[in-house]
């Protein structure tokens, strides 16, 4: 049996910069997984890519300009109306930083 | 119920316009079918009665009515599609309680044309799927049979057309999405080049490829909202600015000598045996329209399934960031901020958005950049040269929307390969931008309905509808599902 292609630590380091957080069972789940899907992927190996330019974007479409004009912005409470928890016209967040 | 409730989009609208029946008569009619029939597709997610009622008395009183060319029409929305004030879930928990402050372009496109937005249908949690079983609100049934799938990601759209529960609705595709349901829903759905329609309001997931697209139970239908949705907006700087075509006119134009590539090999290796003969009649019935057939070779096209889920699944991680319980939707507090991020994002995404977030996140980490992400983007070039080259010799390339008819509820979601998979043939015109169109073209063995994928090049909207027009007269297609 060949070495996988993603071990069990990896999906734990990948989860970690995702903000996912995984249980041991889902971890499991999600290595065998991408290992399989990983391992279909290798078909690309086989083409020899060193002279083609990437396709940054799916068709070419120069993006244009709009035009610099002011333009009423979203409603502040219908903003805040969706948000789980606002305080004095802010989006409320857990505490970030230490100390008082 | 009025008889013109399950009448097409332009026999509505025209009813509508001459005042043989008013807005609000018609959206009664549809709301009451969608509470009738709904519960047994689950395709609605929220049905939205004052709204589309307080928008049909609108139509009814505009003195412009009879220039508008949705004039009453009922329509259903995909739920990745921002509607202001009203539930905007992409099927998953995580934007529990969310209600956009402003609509989607289109949304204001279709709206200023006369439609009336009846309800929110269900998908694949952020349009990540092909079956519509990974909605955190339950699968959706295909009402040819309802133990079946009905394609994905746009499910509960195609379903919805379908059975005739809105006369046609608006989906969103980033890799088939709205073509392969419309393919197992027996529906005709277009995929507009990169470009052609704002994505304005329309919910990310893979912003190099994510587009809007109709879906209708018939290609004029598809074509006049395609025409209404199409043109440039400001809020979009991707979007083209480029004139809009009048493409219902192209349904009435005769289709002799236009070149129809057919890709060598393509339906050999699994395809069902009743595509295959669907696409050899297919062939036939546009030879007889007198097409020319052309042979032309896609030797990259194979490589399309792994290149989009590395691009595809990097562009999701991305985006999907910004759902981290701060702004909108769920929180679930954890012992300081990066842990509350953590829980919010395991109790809010399912398993397959998890799992397309953990693999883009991997493509695009530190040592694997240039051995996935680059890598598949140099193998998309050669997918888009490949058409190029094809374009050549052809005007538009044939292929199956899907390899087979719709499988059974449970049969592929658990081997995510198998279901990814379902979509070998909607990627390339993905991946090369270019437009694409599923119309009906038969039924298998056993009742269920198979697609006929017509691709053109950039910004050739017109052509498909021309060539789809002309196959679906020359195929004389009216099947109905039961129930219809």
């Amino acid at each position: 049996m060949s070495a996988p292609r993603i071990t069990a630590d990896a999906v734990r380091h990948v989860a970690k910069l995702a903000c996912i957080s995984l249980t041991a069972e889902e971890v499991a789940r999600m290595q065998r997984e991408l290992d399989s899907i990983l391992g279909f992927m290798a078909e690309l190996d086989s083409l020899d890519v060193s002279d083609v330019p990437p396709a940054f974007q799916a068709l070419g479409v120069n993006a244009p300009l709009r035009p610099d004009v002011v333009v009423p912005g979203l409603d502040r409470d219908e903003l805040l109306a969706s948000a789980p928890a606002s305080d004095q016209g802010g989006f409320a967040v857990p505490k970030v930083l230490e100390g008082d | 119920m009025h008889e013109l409730v399950t009448a097409s989009v332009t026999e509505i609208a025209q009813a509508v316009r001459d005042g043989k029946v008013s807005a609000v008569e018609i959206t009664r009619a549809a709301l009451a079918r969608a509470d009738a029939k709904n519960a047994s597709l689950n395709a609605f997610l929220h049905v939205d009665h004052e709204g589309a009622l307080a928008q049909a008395a609108r139509v009814d009183a505009s003195p412009n009515r009879t220039g508008l060319p949705l004039a009453g029409v009922p329509f259903g929305l995909k739920d990745n599609l921002c509607t202001r004030g009203v539930p905007t879930t992409c099927a998953s928990k995580i934007l529990q309680g969310y209600a956009p402050p402003y609509d989607a372009h289109v949304v204001e496109q279709l709206r200023a044309a006369g439609a009336v937005v009846l309800g929110k249908l269900n998908l694949d949690e952020f349009a990540m799927g092909s079956s519509t079983e990974n909605s955190a609100f339950g699968a959706v049934r295909n009402p040819w049979d309802t133990s079946r799938a009905p394609g994905g990601s746009s499910g509960g759209s195609a379903a919805a057309v379908a059975l005739g529960l809105s006369a046609a609705a608006l989906g969103s595709d980033t890799g088939g999405s709205v073509r392969q349901p419309a393919s197992f829903c027996g529906v005709t759905a277009i995929k507009p080049s990169y470009g052609r329609v704002s994505r304005y309001g329309l919910i990310a997931f893979a912003s190099s490829l994510d587009q809007v697209g109709p879906i209708a139970r018939n290609v004029r239908d598809a074509a006049r909202v395609l025409g209404v949705i199409a043109g440039r907006d400001s809020r979009d700087p991707t979007s083209a600015d480029r004139p809009v075509p009048n493409y219902e006119a192209e349904c009435e134009r005769d289709v002799k000598g236009m070149r129809v590539g057919v890709v060598r090999g393509i339906t050999d290796e699994g395809c069902a045996p009743a595509v295959q003969q669907a696409m050899a009649r297919a062939r036939e019935q546009l030879a007889a329209l007198g097409c020319e057939i052309v042979e032309v070779d896609m030797p990259h096209q194979k490589y399309a399934l792994s290149v989009y889920y590395i691009v595809a699944t990097a562009e999701a991680s991305s985006n999907l960031a910004r759902f981290d319980g701060m702004r909108y939707g769920l929180r679930v507090n954890g012992d300081d901020l990066r842990d509350t991020y953590g829980k919010t994002r395991d109790a809010g995404f399912g398993l397959e958005v998890k799992r397309r977030i953990m693999l883009g996140t991997y493509v695009l980490s530190a040592g694997y950049y240039d051995a996935f992400y680059l890598k598949a983007q140099k193998v998309q070039t050669l997918i888009r040269r490949d058409y190029a080259q094809a374009f050549e010799r052809c005007d538009v390339v044939m292929t199956p929307t899907a390899p087979t008819g719709a499988f059974k509820l449970g049969e592929k979601i658990d081997d995510p390969l198998q279901m990814y998979l379902q979509d070998v043939f909607t990627l390339p015109p993905s991946l090369a931008g270019i437009p694409a169109v599923s119309v009906p073209c038969g039924l298998t063995p056993e009742r269920l309905p198979i697609g006929l994928q017509l691709a053109a090049p950039g910004f050739e909207e017109a052509r498909l509808v021309r060539i789809a027009a002309a196959f679906e007269r020359a195929s004389g297609w009216a099947e109905r599902p039961p129930g219809f």
